[in-house]
């Protein structure tokens, strides 16, 4: 009975948390917020554990929707959820990191359990949007997942933090209003706000002219780029990637971890869900624009990186070109880049993560994300050295570690659809090992010669729990990648079936319609 | 057995790294030394047995677990034995169980630590066993992402061990230049696997090898243009070979990687490493024999690299950077021969080279220690009296690669064998390019003996020159350093005559060894109508010259109508002659100005002033990169960030939104923050609690 409902509960859990804080729990003494952090944990913990029950019924040979949960909600609307295998592994994702988070914040004295309740809110928020079969629902998880960030970033953020978290709201928001007009076109026009049904919906392809413009794919293109606002903005791709410097410098250390590792993760689900299944001809047309986006991404965010003085910012800029593997390999449309792509968010995730974690580690101690208030900290932190050194490499993507499936599989895919882009995004590997280590060589190597510097300590045992659980993740991921390939390739390859025989189809009209013409 | 080897220093590398704190420094040491012994004995145990005609295909691999999936892009972690892998794990296991050992000694003290308080030996130890272990990888891969996981694990470790001494800025930043360099390289190779898995639809070697005869004309759209496929693909391999074997214009981190301790030069940046790249086009011979421009754009480049770096070698006065650009030099002396298309003898060149360079090193390690890290030949003089059997195993290593033997013979110093089947195949190369690489390699091999002797002659002849006191205190390395160098002194004398016929030896002789005769035996069990045309065309053929075995079979392949080996063995003889000659001049002059006029050199050096400056800086190489890469991506970075996510995308967006962000900011920063933000909480927090509840009563 209780599998029945799991997707609810796995997605709920960390809600019923954050309501139980919000009632029963009060005052703000240092017991109370002990309380706060231990409710978080629990909840967080209950979710992941849950979570674990959906990864192992899940049949990775059936590539539909499983652990279905349908039923009316207010009104007329209907409540909808369910899992597949492009879907899970981010459920697993969120539930597995989110605990990692709470860890990471619970040296946090200002507001505990607000902060605590915007986590828990958040994490029902994220579930939702990857479980989410109906497209209200859908819309309303992705949009009010701005609220908590927004508000992390707003209260407990830095010096910056009233800019940086406006920036946020207005540039994802701007995206999703676009989105929400799309999603009315598509209900006038398929009659369903059933995300299973929409999948197998035939968008009009029939080349339209609006205000002059002769728009090949029609309406397939139309609703293709209201939603690749949307999705483009949160993922982030070039141009629009300037909210995430500012976003992440200003953001606590587990609003990044969450920001890099899971937010940015909707905007290429989105594009897996949305964009290629059910706009395939519009995808196809597009398909090199995005591509040339991607390469651009890489490669200009990869110099921008180089000349960084923040940390955050650098590492910010790193997860944008990341990102650009992510979308080029979507757009590769082949089997290779979407399994790439997909690899790559969850790797990126751990890495990420991690990585904001490293600079949280040091934060925390000195109070300063400069690079240049650095340097040496191996002779005082050798354990933070060694894991500051797999992560970078793990973000350089060193073969062994999960960053090299990822960035390969989306290079071989992206070499099948374009070999220019692939060659000007392979490039990528060489700037990201020059301002990946150039970080690490200024941060950590050298002789410790600063005063300031002189008694830092080397991680606490709280801390090396928090980066045991991703390091086992990013090697094993790493060594044995086919725990992820074997979940996602059947649903990959049957999106993939379905992309080609809509593209095909499109071609042979054309054909015809041109022959009819001449 | 295979994979013992190749996990046991991963093994050794994990227990002395993580587990030195629980067993002590002195026990993990040992771990690590202990386990890479193990590897060394059953490496030579294979490399002895191995008989490719006990497997099909003179090759055999033992699966240990899948890798990466996705769609019929297939591999796995899988150990691949034959000839040319067999090769490989006698040098990687043998030098490298050696050089830990010596450590022990070099090592055991080091100003660049604090004794007292830092562990630094254990960490040195597993990064060389770790090392060890992605080497390893490298070689035995059965497919070209596990080799290329090897490759950038040695790079890794290659800069983890660069870097070792991580408080001096010169050792930081030679580490992150090894690590850059070797990824532009790596580029290469990754676009050519890329391409291999368009064209061939796998990765695996066996696969890649069989299907080689069917794509030879195929060809593939890469960038501008539509080229032959098998060209692009080992162009772009060579790229990758060029970056990890240090070849002309990608060669700049080898001398700078001189800042790491002594025995990972001689392990790492000598013997093994290094010889990756010659490896890769050894390996994937049944590609390249079909890929006749790149093999002659590979002939080039190893003449260049041959002649360059021993021109700059000339000059040098550190010891260690006079060996690294010999090093980078002997490289193209491979490359040579593997882009005449005998891959035998550029795998005979890597043999003996491993034994005769790392003792070098070794020896110029020793020296250092006994000269308490002096390394500037200027301030060495007369040390042979002081260690006189660092001097033996420094004058064996300069014997063995300056190609001292008896010439017309096969009896001669390691060098003198395979050094000289270089050369005598790059003149029956019989193209324009092996012809003028015949001339720069004998140049090259003058200039070789020159700096070798030159080396011998500073650091151990004449007067003691530099600071007294170092020289009063100068002593000979402990018996756990000199004993590796008693080994490989073997090898440096007797490696060559040894193995001469199975590298060198006729075109039978060299098929049999590496596995690719016998071609119809393996036929009739197999393939019953290909036997009958392959015994249709021996009959057309029958003669001195064996049959040629198809791509795949055997570690190597020659193609039908490559005859450079053969051709080798009937060069006139003068040709034999001239690396003797070569290597006679040179030493004749260094003996003119290091012995018998040593104020020579200071003279030439201010009369050739401008020749002189332009060796020594390096034919300016790294001062063009810093102009051409380095401050233009600096100044490319600075201004897209500062100027185009700044001032365009930020002003012209932030513009659109009409200042939005501006009067948002105002707005909140007037009403108190702290208020608005609860009352948005908790708004938000109903609209959530009420959806929450109105879905599940509602759900029902």
């Amino acid at each position: 009975m209780l599998l029945d409902n799991l997707i609810s509960i796995v997605t709920f859990i960390p809600l019923i948390g954050a309501a139980i804080l919000a009632l029963f729990l009060r005052g703000d003494d240092e017991a109370a917020q002990n309380n706060a952090k231990w409710v978080a944990l629990a909840a967080t913990t209950a979710s992941f554990l849950a979570s674990l029950f959906l990864l192992a019924g899940f049949d990775a040979s059936n590539t539909g929707f499983q652990f279905v949960e349908e039923g009316t909600w207010i009104l007329g609307l209907s409540y909808k959820m369910g899992v597949d295998g492009i879907s899970v592994l981010f459920v697993m994702l969120t539930t597995f990191l989110m605990p990692i988070t709470i860890l990471a914040c619970w040296d946090v004295k200002h507001r505990v359990k607000e902060y605590m309740i915007a986590f828990l809110v958040l994490e029902t928020l994220m579930l939702g949007v990857f479980c989410a079969l109906d497209l209200v629902l859908f819309y309303l998880f992705f949009e009010a997942g701005l609220i908590p960030m927004f508000l992390i970033i707003g209260i407990w953020g830095g010096k910056e933090r009233i800019y940086a978290s406006f920036k946020f709201f207005l540039y994802t928001f701007f995206g999703s209003v676009l989105m929400l007009v799309a999603m009315v076109a598509m209900y006038v026009d398929a009659q369903t706000t059933d995300i299973t049904a929409l999948l197998n919906h035939n968008f009009g392809s029939d080349t339209v002219t609006v205000m002059g413009v002769q728009i090949l794919g029609g309406m397939q293109t139309l609703l293709w780029l209201a939603f690749f606002a949307s999705f483009a903005v949160k993922m982030p791709m070039w141009p629009v990637h300037t909210w995430l410097p500012d976003a992440h410098v200003q953001a606590p250390t587990a609003g990044s971890v969450v920001l890099a590792a899971i937010l940015l993760k909707m905007g290429g689900y989105g594009f897996l869900r949305f964009s290629l299944p059910m706009f395939p001809v519009a995808s196809d047309i597009m398909a090199n624009f995005v591509l040339w986006l991607s390469a651009i991404a890489i490669v200009y965010t990869s110099l921008v990186a180089l000349m960084q003085e923040d940390m955050k910012k650098l590492i910010a800029y790193s997860s944008v070109a990341h990102m650009g593997f992510v979308t080029a390999g979507i757009f590769a449309a082949n089997q290779q880049g979407v399994d790439g792509a997909i690899f790559q968010m969850i790797s990126h995730g751990f890495i990420s993560g991690a990585l904001f974690l490293c600079v949280g580690v040091i934060y925390d101690r000195m109070h300063t994300r400069e690079i240049d208030a650095y340097g040496g900290l191996v002779n005082r932190m050798p354990a933070y050295a060694a894991v500051f050194m797999l992560f970078t490499m793990a973000n350089v993507g060193l073969p062994g570690t999960s960053g090299f499936v990822g960035e390969f599989l989306t290079l071989v895919g992206m070499f099948q659809a374009n070999t220019w882009v692939a060659a000007v995004a392979a490039t990528g590997v060489i700037l990201s090992a020059a301002y990946a280590l150039w970080l690490y060589r200024r941060v950590v190597m050298g002789d410790l010669i600063k005063e300031s510097l002189k008694s830092i300590t080397d991680m606490t045992a709280r801390e090396r729990s928090i980066f045991a659980p991703l390091i086992v993740m990013t090697i094993l991921l790493g060594v044995y990648p086919s725990l992820v390939t074997d979940i996602i390739s059947p649903s990959v390859s049957a999106l993939l079936g379905g992309y080609d025989t809509a593209v095909a189809e499109f071609a042979t009209q054309n054909a015809v319609a041109e022959n009819g013409g001449h | 057995m295979e994979t013992i080897i190749l996990f046991a220093p991963l093994l050794g590398a994990l227990l002395c790294g993580f587990g030195w704190k629980i067993m002590g420094e002195y026990a993990a040491q040992w771990v690590a030394t202990f386990f890479l012994f193990i590897a060394c004995i059953l490496s030579w145990i294979i490399f002895l047995t191995f008989d490719p005609f006990a497997h099909q295909g003179g090759s055999y691999s033992v699966q240990v677990l899948t890798w990466i999936e996705s769609g019929t892009l297939v591999t796995d972690w899988a150990v691949r034995m034959d000839r040319l892998t067999a090769i490989m794990l006698v040098v990687i296991t043998t030098v490298s169980a050696l050089v830990h050992l010596y450590s022990f000694g070099y090592m055991a003290h080091d100003e660049n630590f604090d004794d007292e308080k830092e562990s630094y030996r254990p960490r040195f130890f597993a990064y060389l066993s770790f090392f060890t272990f992605a080497m390893l990888m490298l070689v035995t891969a059965d497919n070209l992402i596990q080799m290329f996981f090897g490759w950038e694990g040695v790079g890794l470790a290659s800069y983890l061990l660069i870097g070792f001494y991580f408080r001096k800025p010169s050792a930081n930043a030679a580490a992150i230049k090894a690590f850059v360099v070797n990824r532009v390289g790596d580029f290469g190779f990754a676009l050519g696997i890329f391409a291999i898995y368009m064209v061939f639809d796998t990765v695996n070697f066996g696969e890649i090898f069989a299907a080689v005869p069917d794509k030879a004309d195929e060809t593939i759209s890469f960038l501008w243009a539509e080229w032959n496929a098998i060209e692009v693909i080992c162009f772009l391999l060579f790229i990758g070979a060029m970056g990890k074997s240090a070849q002309f214009i990608l060669h700049t981190w080898l001398p700078d990687a001189m800042e790491g301790p002594t025995p990972v030069s001689a392990l790492i940046h000598a013997a093994t490493m290094v010889t990756a790249g010659v490896f890769l086009v050894c390996r994937m011979s049944p590609l390249m024999e079909f890929a006749d421009s790149t093999q002659n754009f590979i002939v080039y480049v190893g003449a260049l690299t041959a002649f360059f770096a021993a021109t700059v070698g000339l000059v040098q006065n550190d010891i260690k950077r006079v060996i690294a650009y010999s090093t980078c030099s002997q490289l193209g002396y491979m490359f040579v021969a593997a882009g005449v298309g005998v891959y035998s003898v550029a795998m005979f060149h890597l043999f003996t080279h491993a034994f005769f360079k790392a003792m070098l090193f070794l020896g110029a390690g020793s020296v250092i220690h006994g000269m308490h890290h002096e390394q500037d030949m200027r301030n060495y003089g007369g040390l042979r009296h002081k260690m006189p059997k660092t001097f033996w195993a420094m004058m064996i290593g300069t014997l063995a690669i300056t190609g001292v033997g008896i010439p017309l013979t096969h009896f001669g110093f390691a060098g003198f064998l395979s050094k000289d089947a270089v050369i005598e195949s790059a003149y029956a190369g019989g193209t324009d390019a092996s012809a003028l690489a015949f001339w720069a390699l004998v140049i090259a091999a003058l200039f070789t003996s020159f700096y070798s002797w030159r080396l011998i002659f500073m650091t151990f002849f004449g007067e003691p020159r530099g600071d007294k006191h170092t020289h009063d205190h100068a002593h000979e390395s402990p018996m756990v350093m000199v004993a590796p160098l008693g080994v490989l002194a073997l090898g440096a004398i007797f490696a060559g005559m040894i193995w001469y016929k199975p590298f060198f030896g006729d075109e039978a002789k060299v098929d049999d060894w590496f596995g690719m005769a016998e071609y119809h035996g393996e036929e009739h069990a197999t393939l019953p109508g290909a036997a009958h045309a392959a015994e249709g065309d021996a009959k057309d053929d029958h003669g001195e010259k064996a049959e040629a075995a198809p791509p795949g079979q055997g570690a190597i392949y020659r193609e039908d109508k490559n005859h450079v080996l053969h051709d080798a063995h009937y060069v006139p003889t003068w040709v034999r002659l001239s690396p003797f000659i070569a290597m006679l001049l040179g030493f004749l002059t260094a003996f003119q100005f290091y012995i018998r006029r040593p104020d020579l050199p200071g003279k030439l050096a201010e009369n050739q002033a401008i020749l002189h400056q332009f060796l020594l800086n390096k034919w300016y190489v790294d001062e063009i990169y810093d102009f051409l890469f380095v401050n233009p991506a600096k100044w490319l970075g600075r201004f897209l960030w500062k100027k185009g996510d700044g001032a365009v995308i930020d002003g012209f967006l932030n513009g659109i939104a009409m200042g939005v962000v501006p009067f948002f900011t105002k707005l909140a920063g007037r009403a108190q923050s702290g208020y608005i933000f609860t009352y948005a909480f908790a708004m938000v927090l109903g609209i959530l609690v009420f959806v929450t509840w109105m879905t599940l009563s509602g759900g029902q």
